[in-house]
């Protein structure tokens, strides 16, 4: 039976993804800010044949209060099979271009608190010599585009600590997947118009999951974003500089 | 699934501002426009639509808050599918009481217009399993209903087209199975006499029973058919487990209606020779038995561009073979026919809602292209011929009715009224009220 920790655990993505492994009877340990929800989650999860949950409540920015929560979760588990780190926030290119202390705070959020969490858990790992690290990161960490520049700085953090994180552990035995969703349907993304593009938070999940069982280390979501970040990656500067996307 | 703010029948075309309601706890936000829940967009015509107001949708309602497997008693949000409540209820032995020939319906959207299914003879709607539910309204004020508290809330919003507020959770009472399988039997009908005698006989002994009839045959052969009728099965351990078939999907919808006079007759008279013998006896797996249609996604686009509107009526007893005779001698002439007719005979359990459609006597329904003004015509024929027979016409199906015919149909409207939220109407609503 697989122990999952999930972190930002009430996001849309994470909900779908802590239902799939529910339903294979997993014990699951919610983190995240809102009780309420945390709550509800834990009910439906158990209907929907979760072994046990627990839930902690928890601020991501809160640096110093993530060591308590970690203990907490490997004492009650002895030892974690997958932790899923899937908090974050879209921020507004504007506000952080106005704000350097928005700017700021948004990037703690999205990579800082994200990576101050990596490690001890990445520790936690090493030393049992097992385990999977599941990071959402997103496409937009690919490369910087004017409309989400500072999204997709602390993304492409995110993902280049990820990338040696994964080397670092390899000979341990333990597994770090970068997972690079593109447009999903979520409350985060509620005031976009959707195209075609957009995936819903239950295809992206059934992707997370599948690249977790066969232990794959970068994977796209929906998977032709590989493709169109190939293509936008290779765009040259003196081009890129001039399109806006 | 279907398109934000469009029904199943892709007719009528409304434009309307979509609010998702993502946690049960908070109050309502309208917009200070008219609101109206939509759930899975399974109703065919009107009733969950709100042209220049505001949709509640409810999908992102979708967690279930408890589940006694030793009961059969759950509790889930509103927006929790039938096909959800399946998945976790079925492996631990656990049927829903009552279902319609869909899945992909809510439950909210199932109560709001108190469904039935095959085994109505028996067991009534699913109102009659709603152990209790909450209403929100739009004023803030959040009423638990049951047969016991504030009952005549319950009744009004038991069918009540989702115009009394939203409901955020349900309680149903499952029915018990020993596992997935049914025991089906399958006989031929060679005309409408038959149903009336075989589906009288079966409804003692059978759980479920339904009719298909070839609405495109003509003379002696008017209302040939097959009846399937079945019960639960006991255990089949030896059964190999159910795997559902690769899940078509028809992609676009295509420039023309498909459903044609032509592909009509070839589709009802396969349909009908398929089976040879008169009777055969089958053991099915749950899903190709109550839910067929399933297998194709988004079969509702095969009528082309301008949908397709449904008629699903119910006759008093006791006059129905000449009703429905007559019925399906206005649809063979006309030519237009659906693709398959259905026939059912309801039992006497009265139903809860102030305006429950099922109630005692035979239904029909049926499915027509949208050819715009024959079929509107063709409609106003059928429910000439119901109102005569004192029958009624589904809400959930409907996009055409008038409102005069509607108040027949529902005597009790005019009580239903003062339950409506002030906040809330849909264009059903509103064009029936005209």
């Amino acid at each position: 039976m697989q122990k999952i920790l999930i972190i930002g655990a009430t996001s849309a993505i994470a909900e779908a993804t802590a239902r799939r492994y529910a339903s294979r009877g997993a014990r699951l340990y919610l983190v995240a800010r809102n009780a309420q929800r945390l709550q509800d989650m834990q009910a439906d999860l158990l209907v929907r044949g979760a072994k046990s949950v627990q839930t902690s409540i928890l601020d991501v920015n809160d640096i110093a209060s993530h060591e308590g929560m970690l203990q907490n979760a490997w004492a009650l588990f002895g030892n974690i099979d997958v932790a899923l780190i899937a908090h974050g926030t879209l921020p507004d290119q504007e506000a952080c271009t106005q704000s350097v202390t928005t700017a700021g705070h948004e990037f703690s959020t999205n990579a800082g608190s994200t990576i101050a969490l990596l490690i001890p858990i990445a520790n936690r790992m090493q030393a049992a010599r097992r385990g999977t690290i599941a990071v959402i990161s997103s496409v937009a960490g690919d490369r910087g585009r004017a409309s989400n520049y500072l999204y997709g700085a602390s993304k492409a953090a995110v993902s280049t600590f990820l990338s040696g994180l994964r080397q670092s552990l390899f000979k341990d035995g333990v597994g770090v997947l970068t997972i690079k969703p593109g447009f999903v349907d979520t409350p985060m993304t509620q005031g976009f118009k959707k195209g075609a593009l957009w995936a819903t938070p239950n295809a992206v999940a059934k992707g997370i999951v599948r690249a977790i069982d066969r232990n794959k280390s970068v994977v796209y979501l929906p998977w032709f974003w590989q493709g169109i970040m190939l293509v936008i990656r290779t765009i040259p500067e003196f081009l890129f500089r001039r399109i806006r996307l | 699934m279907s398109k934000a703010g469009q029904s199943w029948g892709r007719y009528p075309h409304t434009t309307q501002q979509i609010l998702a309601v993502a946690d049960r706890h908070r109050s309502l936000q309208t917009n200070n426009a008219p609101c109206l829940p939509y759930g899975n967009g399974r109703s065919y015509g009107d009733s969950c639509l709100n042209d220049g107001g505001v949709l509640l949708h409810t999908r992102t309602l979708d967690r279930f808050i408890a589940f006694d497997p030793a009961t059969g008693i759950v509790r889930c949000e509103a927006g929790v599918l039938f096909a959800e409540i399946l998945d976790i209820s079925v492996p631990q032995g656990w049927f829903l009481p009552v279902t319609p020939g869909t899945r992909y319906v809510t439950v909210g959207g199932a109560i709001a217009n108190d469904v039935h299914g095959k085994n109505h003879h028996r067991a009534g709607t699913i109102g009659h399993y709603v152990e209790e539910l909450e209403l929100l309204r739009t004023d803030g004020q959040r009423l638990r209903c049951s047969d016991k508290q504030n009952a005549d809330w319950f009744a009004a919003t038991v069918g009540g087209l989702g115009l009394t507020g939203l409901i955020t959770w349900a309680t149903l009472q499952l029915r018990r199975i020993k596992g997935p399988w049914l025991i089906v039997e399958n006989h031929r009908l060679h005309n409408l006499a038959d149903f009336f005698s075989l589906s009288a006989e079966s409804d003692r002994d059978y759980e479920y029973t339904v009719a298909w009839v070839d609405c495109a045959a003509k003379g002696t052969k008017l209302g040939r058919g097959l009846l399937s009728r079945a019960n639960h099965a006991p255990a089949c351990p030896d059964k190999q487990p159910h795997k559902p078939s690769r899940r078509l999907r028809v992609p676009i919808a295509p420039p023309m209606s498909l459903v044609n006079p032509l592909s009509l007759r070839v589709f009802n008279s396969f349909y009908y020779h398929r089976q040879r013998k008169n009777i055969v006896h089958t053991v099915s797996h749950y899903e190709p038995f109550f839910y067929p249609l399933d297998a194709i996604g988004d079969w509702n686009r095969l009528y082309g561009p301008r949908g397709f509107l449904q008629y699903q009526c119910v006759v008093p007893l006791d006059t129905a073979n000449e009703t429905i005779l007559e019925l399906l001698r206005i649809i063979s002439c006309h030519g237009e026919g659906s693709f398959l007719a259905v026939l059912k005979q309801f039992g006497a359990r009265p139903s809860i809602g102030l305006l429950s459609f099922a109630r005692p006597g035979v239904t029909l329904a049926l499915d027509f292209p949208h050819r715009g003004k024959s079929t509107f015509n063709l409609l106003d024929q059928l429910d000439r011929v119901v109102t005569a027979a004192q029958g009624a016409v589904y809400p959930a199906k409907d996009a055409h009715m008038s409102g005069q015919s509607f108040r027949q149909y529902f005597p009790r409207w005019d009580v239903f009224r003062t339950f409506i939220d002030p906040g809330f109407s849909s264009s059903f609503w509103r064009r029936v009220m005209e």
